[in-house]
């Protein structure tokens, strides 16, 4: 049986460094009350701390701390969640915070992460001279809005309420009950928010000669409501990863690859595939390669594609050798296919400097390229099944892995035999058909 | 047996291999396929995997979690890196153990995102305020990516700070070739914890004591800000030089535990090549080709870029007196070889249009 250390007060001896009249300190009162409330052990909470005057609380408690960086508060109490589910984590942040780490407050909020955050919404930067913030009234003057505001201020409640949390209140440093909404939204499992308006009188009092009733008052004029504004039966998102992740199963185990059949190759021999990034040019390229592995060979497989997906060229080029490491680089390949208009440019410099004992596998669209090399044309038309786009670059491949055989054509037909393999194999038959019609050419 | 995967796969398997328990990251080209693996992998070993709403969040995520007790990794390329930079600082100044992967691509800015580039080597290291010590490792292959990822664990834990592995589009997205009883874990050790006392220390200097992690019966104070040994803030300026010292101390006083350098050094050869990462596969191979050619040449491939192994190297400059340094940026590492190379004569190769050097490049200016 665990033992709990309650205590009778989980402020520390130290008083607090806040102005006279600031709210900040009866608010942090307030909090301390509701932990001794929820009789909460000590050591599992942590209190984590934004920058600003709100970012000194947690010096003032007697339970775990995290001091960051501004307006990042959020995300280390995301973390700190999702790593032991079952720590009470509050985040204390000021306005500035709000605005600065506003992306963390809605995505948060969204996630419905099980955190409880306090906002100690004094309406202006307290600790770096006044400027305004995001929850700046329009029209109040601070040292950075010398004529009165102009900006529209951030309904923090409204932002993360719809956005799914599961609680939120809105209040005052002088609301009696604030106590008990803290404790009210730290029970709460998904996402809880606590906008408390609280008065600097620094800056934001003197400047705009307001009090508690102004206070008050400013909440109507900018037609918002005080209360629990949003109350939502939510799963809270550790809990709900980790249920999901216990039926996950076990780490993908490595897909190995049998070494079964031979090759001759002494040397280091390329292959280029050129073609239309979507149409398969990368797994054309990779079957080929695990062909080549298959057959006791090392390969090394480079992609080249713009950042889109299913547009523009897309360019394999395989290396493959006898040694693990291959020697010298590849100026010009030893196979070249070009399967579409979108991949020849990306290779046209290369059939100048490819010698007459290198092939150039292509499509009758590109019968008419100049290079040394021995230039094939396979006319898909002519075999009597169908090949789709997306398997035209395997056949021609097919057809080149046969010219140029460094490995044998079972291999190829080994390393198909995986997913897509009706598609691959289909692919291959027709690259084996077609390249038997060559003229003057003998199938390997 | 063999495997055909990429750098990517072989990362997350050292990764997960070395205890790693969170992981947090944003998408982008090319350090994608670490966050996707590590989504769909991590949570099977009881691990927790979180795709963050950016950058900042990712590895705010992963401070937290180490806190808390996680093994923590992130991992994006050098737009992500910039998005750390603030970060980076906090978990130095809390002495977070933290890995960082920086799939390098071709900059700066946007850059070209599905092209090569070794240009994060110098920001990584002075990529936050302050200039303090960060430990980086570099592989040039994929047994070294899946080796040097657990050793940036491993590191993390003894220094409690980030440990970046300097990675590239290249290795992190080529498939390779591997045999899989080339994949090798360092020595690898459980977290040291803390049952008592202040969360941190300083003195001595070099010393790096267990850290604290919250929700083990005790509470814990952590803090980015300037603080004293309770994590307390202070403008006390004894304690504030005793802080900085200690974070400089603990790295540069044990340069030993860190240095990694693969010298291959031919007697007669007065030419070095030093090397890093992807481009190292280039280094070896033209001290290969030069050799079968007659003619002496030695490499050096650093394998823990900082702090810079200054001994390691130093005995692998013994023998030389010119030092050729290729890499894909304007010259990032020439210029720490150069400081260190004692008057030698430092030549740098330097490709910046996005393509890999190639061995005859280097044999080129070897001569």
């Amino acid at each position: 049986m665990t033992t709990i250390t309650v205590l009778d007060s989980y402020r520390n001896e130290k008083p607090y460094p806040f102005c006279p009249g600031c709210g900040h300190g009866p608010v942090l009162d307030k909090l301390n009350a509701a932990l001794v409330t929820l009789e909460a052990d000590p050591s599992e909470v942590v209190i984590v701390s934004d920058i600003g005057c709100a970012g000194l609380s947690d010096q003032y408690f007697a339970t775990s701390a995290f001091h960051g960086l501004h307006g990042r508060s959020i995300t280390y109490a995301t973390g700190i969640k999702l790593a032991r589910p079952e720590l009470t984590v509050i985040v204390i942040m000021g306005d500035g915070g709000t605005g600065i780490g506003g992306t963390h407050l809605i995505n948060a909020a969204r996630r419905n992460v099980g955190i409880t955050v306090l906002v100690l919404n004094n309406l202006n930067f307290g600790m770096t001279g006044g400027q305004h913030s995001t929850t700046t009234p329009e029209g109040s003057i601070t040292s950075t809005t010398p004529l009165g505001n102009p900006e529209h201020p951030l309904d923090i409640c409204a932002t993360v309420g719809v956005n799914g949390a599961a609680y939120v209140y809105r209040g005052t440093s002088f609301d009696d009950e604030l106590a008990d909404q803290m404790v009210d939204a730290i029970r709460q499992p998904g996402f809880a928010l606590l906008d408390v308006w609280d008065l600097c009188t620094a800056y934001f009092v003197p400047k705009n000669k307001i009090g508690k009733k102004g206070l008050e008052e400013t909440i109507g004029e900018l037609g918002l409501t005080k209360g629990v504004l949003y109350r939502r039966d939510v799963p809270e998102y550790a809990a709900t990863y980790r249920d999901a992740a216990a039926g996950m199963g076990e780490r993908q185990p490595a897909r190995t690859i049998p070494v079964e059949f031979d090759s001759d190759l002494d040397r280091t021999f390329s292959v280029i595939v050129a073609g239309s990034a979507g149409a398969k040019v990368r797994s054309a390229t990779r079957l080929y390669a695990e062909a080549a592995i298959r057959s006791g060979l090392w390969a090394t497989l480079r992609g080249d594609y713009p950042v889109t997906v299913k547009s523009g060229h897309s360019v394999s080029s395989v290396v493959l050798s006898p040694e693990e490491t291959p020697l010298g680089s590849v100026a010009a390949p030893d196979i070249l296919v070009i399967a579409s208009a979108d991949g020849l440019p990306k290779v046209s410099g290369l059939l100048d400097q490819m010698g007459p004992e290198g092939i150039v596998v292509t499509i009758p669209e590109f019968t008419d390229l100049e290079t040394r090399a021995e230039l094939v044309v396979i006319d898909p038309a002519a075999w009597s099944g169908r090949i789709p786009k997306a398997q035209l670059a395997l056949m021609l491949l097919t057809v080149a892995a046969q010219l140029k055989d460094v490995f044998a054509l079972d291999a190829l037909r080994a390393a198909a035999a995986g997913p897509f393999a009706s598609g691959n194999l289909n692919a291959i038959e027709a690259g084996v058909a077609l390249a038997s019609v060559q003229p003057g050419r003998a199938p390997a | 047996m063999r495997e055909f995967i990429d750098g990517a796969t072989a990362i997350v398997r050292g990764a997960l291999d070395a205890g790693c328990t969170f992981f947090a990251g944003y998408p982008i080209t090319p350090a994608s396929g670490i966050l996707m693996q590590m989504m769909r992998e991590l949570p099977k070993t009881g691990g927790v995997a979180v795709q963050g709403e950016d950058e900042i969040a990712s590895i705010g995520m992963c401070i937290g979690a180490t806190l808390s007790g996680a093994r923590s990794m992130t991992a994006t390329s050098g737009p992500g890196i910039s998005l750390y930079s603030e970060n980076i600082g906090l978990a130095i100044m809390g002495e977070v153990p933290l890995v960082i992967v920086d799939v390098q691509r071709l900059g700066p800015s946007t850059g070209a995102a599905t092209t090569v580039a070794q240009g994060d080597i110098q920001f990584v290291r002075w990529g936050t305020a302050g200039g303090y010590p960060i430990i980086a490792l570099a592989p040039s292959t994929l047994p070294e990516a899946y080796h040097l990822t657990a050793k940036a664990f491993q590191l993390a834990e003894r220094f409690r700070c980030p440990v970046f592995v300097m990675t590239d589009k290249e290795l992190a997205m080529s498939l390779t070739t591997v045999d899989p009883s080339s994949f090798v874990l360092p020595h690898l050790e459980n977290r040291p914890l803390a049952a008592e006392g202040a969360p941190y220390r300083y003195d001595p200097a070099d010393q790096v004591f267990p850290m604290h992690e919250y929700g083990r019966g005790r509470t814990v104070r952590f803090t980015g800000s300037t603080h004293d040994e309770d994590a307390l803030i202070t403008k006390d300026t004894p304690t504030i030089d005793a802080l900085n010292r200690h974070l400089i101390a603990k790295i540069e006083d044990h340069r030993d535990e860190i240095e990694m350098v693969d010298l291959n050094a031919e007697a007669g050869a007065n030419t070095l090549v030093v090397g890093y990462g992807i481009t190292a596969r280039a280094v070896r191979n033209s001290v290969a080709l030069a050799r079968q050619a007659g003619r002496p040449l030695s490499s050096a491939i650093v394998q823990s870029l900082w702090p810079i192994p200054e001994t390691a190297l130093g005995k692998a400059f013994a023998e030389a007196d010119r030092i050729i340094v290729p890499e894909l940026n304007p010259g990032l590492y020439r210029r720490e070889i150069e400081r260190i190379a004692g008057g030698r004569e430092v030549v740098g190769i330097e490709r910046i249009d996005g393509n890999l050097i190639s061995a005859e490049q280097i044999l080129e200016v070897v001569g």
